[in-house]
């Protein structure tokens, strides 16, 4: 009889690269879905900038420079396109296999879980980076923006960098359906909802009330949301937004790192109490 | 590495007990629970390449054994070993060495057989390579044409998904494949493709397999040794001659069914369900 050699995990670039093609396959399967998303997006992103318009069409406010708002408020949906599908893409790292019946099988696979979760957030990064590419392209055909002043590299590092607090923003979100099987979801979604409100995508945080400010504080959006309006409004480069790419390294440092080790108690705590296979 | 398949020894399961600080503790390996017991002391040990079957009614602790087996589930009491890993310290060995196919097929609907193949067996390591040369070799020893393998899943009968799940199972060649009542609700002919398969690669491969049923023909084509859970609890094992022989009372043997013996020894028929599920548990608990 042979005998049973000492197992090997498989390696972390081919795990990485399983989840990426999954969810890519996933995502062209579901490409009606895809389509709606787009023109949600692309709706959204205009129907928000065209309040610019009619600001300077009233002529109510002679003192705003409308070019300015108009791109103020294309960056906020834009981005705020980005980072609800990097929210969306990740924190349904439960929820949708739970939906699919796929959980066990994924979860007793011989692969880490920071592996698996990374591979989850790569997809989610690029896929958000695809999407809110077309919905600038559309934006662009409707809005006359100067964009002659943009410092394109310094706002590419602002996102790059603020993309690593953000996933870890979404594991934590996606920690919400191992816990609460029936409302999870729900919850992470609140989450998204409140990141909105803080973080300064269709106004400056100063109007904030003075009890909302601590959070705009904490939110990460509200640094990537300042750089790259610092960076694409103002033309400055990436010396010019090193307090916003600071303080987004700051937070993907700690988030990070706390989000996969708080999913990796809640799995235990799942494992625990029998909440893996539940429906939501 | 130790050469036994698997050690379970003295595994208690309660759910519904309530919140207590060890069921996130990771320095703390088990934790008592006081809500309804689902599996009760339960203790055996499965020889290399043999099929060891597990029967009992729906309800009677088989799924929540299995998952605790798959470290998809902790136990309160007791411990699981595979190989001479442990399934808690050393989940990710004992995920190598194992696989899994439950009544359930439960696959990404929308994407096509051979998609979902090729994310299962990368996540066990197999390359695209490995896994375009193996599919269609275990596909047809399961009677399933290759083109289907393209379509999505869910333009597959129950039958034909099945046929998938146990392909995606024996796709990474584990050492200890759990089966958990893999033909139920097939038609005769998948049940009998997926039996002969099963038989097949047992035999061929080394494999180990450890079997939950509630089809006393099945197990007794299929197992080498079988237990009786009920209630939670192992009431009886042995080999099926050996089960015959402990009721037999100078009938004989030859006279006595599987399911005669069963219900002798248990008291109840495996067709019966067992105590109903608590609220919320119904998903939890299907063995």
């Amino acid at each position: 009889m042979v005998s049973i050699a000492m197992p090997r995990a498989p390696g972390t670039a081919g795990v990485l690269w399983a989840f990426i093609e999954r969810q890519t396959n996933l995502w062209k399967r579901y490409w009606a879905w895809e389509l709606v998303w787009l023109v949600y997006g692309a709706v959204n992103t205009l129907a928000v900038t065209f309040i610019a318009r009619q600001v300077d069409s009233s002529g109510a406010a002679a003192s705003i420079d409308v070019d300015r708002l108009v791109l103020f408020l294309l960056i906020g949906t834009l981005v705020w396109a980005y980072l609800s599908a990097v929210l969306d893409d990740i924190s349904l790292v439960v929820q949708w296999e739970r939906w699919e019946g796929t959980i066990e099988h994924t979860l007793m696979a011989p692969v880490r879980r920071s592996v698996h979760l990374a591979g989850m957030c790569v997809f989610g990064v690029l896929h958000a980076v695809v999407r809110t590419m077309l919905i600038f392209a559309i934006a662009l055909a409707f809005f006359e923006v100067d964009l002659g002043q943009a410092d394109w590299l310094a706002a590419a590092t602002v996102l790059f960098v603020g993309s690593f607090a953000v996933a870890g923003l979404a594991v934590l979100a996606g920690v919400l359906p191992l816990l609460y099987p029936e409302r999870g979801q729900q919850m992470s979604m609140m989450i998204q909802a409140f990141v909105l409100l803080v973080s300064g995508v269709y106004y400056e945080v100063d109007v904030l009330p003075a009890w909302l400010h601590p959070f705009a504080v904490i939110s990460p959006a509200t640094y990537i949301l300042d750089g790259i309006r610092g960076a694409i409004i103002d033309g400055e480069g990436v010396a010019g937004v090193w307090r916003e790419i600071a303080a987004l390294a700051v937070f993907g440092a700690l988030l990070l790192p706390a989000s996969m080790a708080t999913f990796a108690v809640a799995e235990r705590w799942a494992k625990r109490t029998g909440r893996l296979k539940r429906q939501g | 590495m130790n050469q036994v398949p698997l050690q379970v020894n003295d595994v208690v399961k309660s759910f519904g007990g309530g919140w207590s600080a060890s069921s996130v503790l990771p320095w703390r390996r088990n934790g008592a629970s006081h809500g309804r017991r689902v599996v009760d002391h339960v203790s055996f040990e499965v020889r290399r390449g043999e099929i060891f079957g597990v029967i009992g009614a729906n309800g009677s602790g088989k799924s929540t054994l299995i998952r605790i087996i798959s470290t998809l589930l902790l136990a309160d009491e007791g411990g699981v070993r595979v190989f001479g890993y442990d399934t808690v310290r050393e989940a990710t060995p004992v995920r190598a060495l194992i696989n899994r196919v439950s009544a359930d097929p439960s696959f990404f609907r929308n994407m096509s057989a051979m998609e979902n193949l090729l994310f299962f067996g990368r996540v066990y390591g197999l390359t695209a390579g490995d896994v375009k040369r193996r599919t269609p070799v275990i596909l047809e020893r399961l009677g399933l044409e290759w083109p289907r393998a393209l379509e999505p899943m869910s333009h597959l009968s129950r039958g034909q998904q099945q046929k998938v799940a146990v392909a995606r199972s024996f796709l990474t060649s584990p050492v200890l494949m759990l089966l958990d009542e893999p033909t139920t609700g097939l038609d005769p002919r998948s049940k009998r493709d997926v039996q002969s398969f099963v038989r097949d690669v047992q035999q061929s491969h080394d494999a180990t397999i450890l079997l939950t049923t509630h089809d006393m023909d099945e197990a007794e084509l299929l197992c080498d040794r079988i237990a009786f859970l009920s209630g939670g609890r192992i009431v009886a094992g042995g080999s099926p001659l050996e089960l015959r022989q402990m009721v037999a009372d100078g009938r004989p043997l030859d006279s006595i069914n599987m399911e005669t013996v069963f219900m002798e020894l248990t008291g109840r028929r495996v067709e019966d369900d067992e105590e109903p599920a608590e609220e919320g548990e119904e998903a939890l608990i299907h063995g």
